[in-house]
């Protein structure tokens, strides 16, 4: 597929674009920061989009604004966002302009196998979210009653969905079968009280926000 | 510390500090005064203020005398000497005696007691060498010449305290005194041709006393007021309240300048972390995750490549905030390491050899030098720089360039933010930068010891 890459940092944009050229993707253009950006895609079209968060000329969160714009202006293009640091909120305004997007740590890249994969999800319409974002979800101090009824397996596949990846992907990584992975799902909606989600992005967006939700101090 | 404290206190009362004088109370119009106590603490204020200065000026002059006569003997000199101890010891009183007239604080001119016990050297000998110690320092005091000059005139003038309280309480008393004089049978005579004989004839009279008594209360609240505003501008001295102000001022400007630059110093430093290190480490992973495909032997030179360029920055870094040198070798060695990176050639003469400072001045002055040594590479043009490190009293180090000089302190941050540094250890930055140069950076800083043994473990 063709990409455009936005990182201010010129080593890592090399070492992105190496590695999507790796995996038999065109990067059509790789630049250094947020208008930039825009420019890119008005004039490229890409298929998906990869940027990082902290950009020129503000250094703030530039790449991310630009990538909820995007959002806005083409709401089927999919966009995947690296970032140095994990930022709860971050992941939650981009899950909610829909599917197709990601948010992932910046060294996930570094597991080049995965990071493709999670790339190549949010290309055709999935969802990616840092396992470490789902992990301080999780981690979070007051857990309620519901989350202690699942067994370890569960929990693993909740993370798991939680990260975006459908059936088939939570199979390989914990290494089942899908049909197993089918029998936790359910299992893990009747007990965390979830509606059956349509598709794998619905899901994510049950999981995360039962995840997020206020809880009653105890 | 305490200090301190008293200062914020005395800001904190600054607004509320004019509630509740006597002048207050006598703009408060003539029901609220003369139905208050006022008056009644300005006849009090004016009475013990006549006691006083009459007793003091008896004791003067009585010590006056005793010292003259007994000057041979020494013990007149003593004497002598009591006479402007005795004035602050006056002084003092008068300053408690304000609070009975307003609620303003009434600090003391002198040197507190507490500072005073801690400067003086060995506070051993007998009671009477300390006495006598107390006394000369009193004596020394230009405060308490100040205290004397007051004494003296305010011992005339506290006759005429006397004289008004005197005066007022019997014109209040005059008229029931007529009354009690005519009832007992004698007769009263108001000028020519005003006999009266009869307690009748008084009566009329006795309407007078109200009026008399308003009058008195008023003289009384006036002159007491008069004579507390003379005293507090004499004794409590505008000079230390002053002086503590401007402190003060220079104590919050000189904080939040030293907030800011930690605050820009924190940015620096997560800036420095973003741009450099965890773009590289996480170059650096990518890359490795490449090889681990690949196997490519290029792929890993390039990754241990990029590991030792990681650990460069890291170490740049780590320097930035605090050099190790400095802990382990002292302020001479991380002088000359910084001699050594600096863009200019730098001579460093270092005069402590194996002696250190406390910690705190060594960090201080390291980076005090960085900043000299940095202006002087970037801006003055120069072509070598000293510097000189020197202990004894005070820690002083000295950067001197043979660039074109016409440093400016309010231009850039660095030299001011220098200086606050230096500050807080009670040190200063002094800067000789005239134009054509050369330009001479001194830092000076009271000498506080290391502790023993540090670093060579």
């Amino acid at each position: 597929m063709r990409l455009v890459i936005a990182e201010d940092s010129v080593l890592l944009r090399e070492g992105l674009s190496q590695i999507l050229a790796r995996f038999g993707h065109e990067v059509c253009a790789g630049v250094g920061d947020a208008p930039a950006l825009l420019e890119a895609v008005a004039e490229h079209a890409p298929d998906c989009v990869v940027t990082d968060v902290r950009m020129p000329p503000g250094l703030r969160d530039e790449g991310l604004r630009a990538a909820l714009q995007l959002r806005a202006e083409r709401p089927a293009l999919p966009i995947l966002v690296l970032s140095q640091y994990v930022e709860n909120s971050y992941a939650a305004e981009l899950l909610a302009t829909g599917d197709g997007v990601g948010y992932l740590l910046k060294d996930r890249v570094g597991d080049v196998a995965e990071f493709t994969e999670a790339l190549e999800r949010v290309a055709a319409g999935g969802t990616a979210i840092d396992p470490e974002v789902v992990r301080r979800l999780l981690a979070r101090d007051r857990e309620p009653a519901e989350l202690r009824r699942l067994t370890p397996r569960e929990r693993e596949v909740l993370a798991a969905m939680a990260e975006g990846r459908s059936n088939g992907g939570i199979a390989r990584a914990l290494v089942i079968s899908e049909a197993a992975v089918v029998k936790h799902v359910r299992s893990i909606l009747t007990k965390l009280d979830l509606p059956p989600a349509p598709d794998d992005h619905r899901r994510v967006l049950a999981v995360l926000a039962y995840l997020r939700r206020p809880r009653a101090v105890r | 510390m305490s200090s301190d404290t008293r200062v914020a206190t005395r800001a904190a009362e600054a607004p509320v500090a004019d509630a509740g004088s006597v002048w207050q109370a006598l703009a408060g119009g003539p029901t609220g005064f003369l139905g208050s106590l006022w008056p009644l603490r300005a006849l009090g204020y004016l009475l013990a203020g006549g006691v006083l200065g009459l007793g003091w000026l008896f004791l003067a002059v009585g010590l006056v005398l005793v010292g003259i006569v007994l000057l041979p003997t020494g013990i007149g000199v003593v004497a002598l000497l009591c006479v402007p101890a005795s004035a602050a010891g006056l002084a003092g009183l008068e300053r408690r005696r304000l609070r009975w007239l307003d609620r303003r604080d009434a600090p003391s001119p002198h040197q507190d007691a507490s500072e005073a016990a801690r400067d003086e050297p060995g506070a051993g000998g007998n009671a009477a060498r300390r006495a006598l110690r107390r006394l000369w320092r009193r004596t020394k005091s230009p405060a308490t010449w100040v205290e004397l000059g007051f004494a003296v005139p305010n011992a005339v003038l506290s006759v005429l305290d006397l004289l008004v309280a005197v005066v007022g309480l019997g014109l209040v008393a005059s008229q029931p005194f007529a009354l009690f004089t005519v009832v007992g049978g004698d007769q009263v005579m108001y000028g020519e041709g005003i006999v009266l004989t009869e307690a009748a004839q008084v009566l009329p009279w006795l309407l007078l006393t109200p009026v008399f008594a308003a009058l008195a209360c008023y003289l009384f609240a006036a002159l007491a007021g008069a004579r507390a505003t003379l005293a507090r501008a004499v004794l409590v001295g505008p000079r230390r309240e002053k002086e503590l102000d401007a402190r003060l001022t220079e104590v919050t400007a000189s904080r939040a300048r030293l907030a800011d630059a930690f605050e820009v110093e924190r940015r620096r430093i997560e800036r420095d972390l973003h741009d450099g290190a965890q773009q590289r480490l996480t170059g650096l992973i990518m890359t490795l995750g490449l090889a681990k495909l690949d196997a490519d032997p290029a792929l890993v030179a390039r990754a241990q490549d990029e590991a030792r360029a990681v650990l460069a920055e890291l170490r740049d870094l780590v320097r930035g905030i605090h050099p190790s040198v400095l802990t382990d070798r002292g302020l001479g060695a991380a002088v000359e390491a910084l001699a050594e990176r600096s863009a200019l050639p730098v001579r460093v003469a270092d005069g402590l050899g194996a002696r250190r400072p406390a910690e705190a001045l060594e960090v201080a002055a390291y980076f005090a030098v960085a900043e000299a040594l940095t202006n002087a590479a970037k801006h003055s043009g120069a072509s070598y720089a000293a510097v000189t490190v020197r202990g004894g009293e005070e820690l002083t180090v000295e950067v001197r360039d043979d660039g074109r000089g016409g440093a400016d302190p309010d231009g850039g941050t660095g030299l001011t933010g220098l200086a606050d540094r230096l500050a807080v250890h009670g040190g200063r930055l002094r800067l000789s930068s005239p134009p054509g140069g050369p330009t001479v950076v001194r830092i000076e800083l009271p000498w506080t010891d290391g502790q023993d043994g540090r670093g060579t473990a």
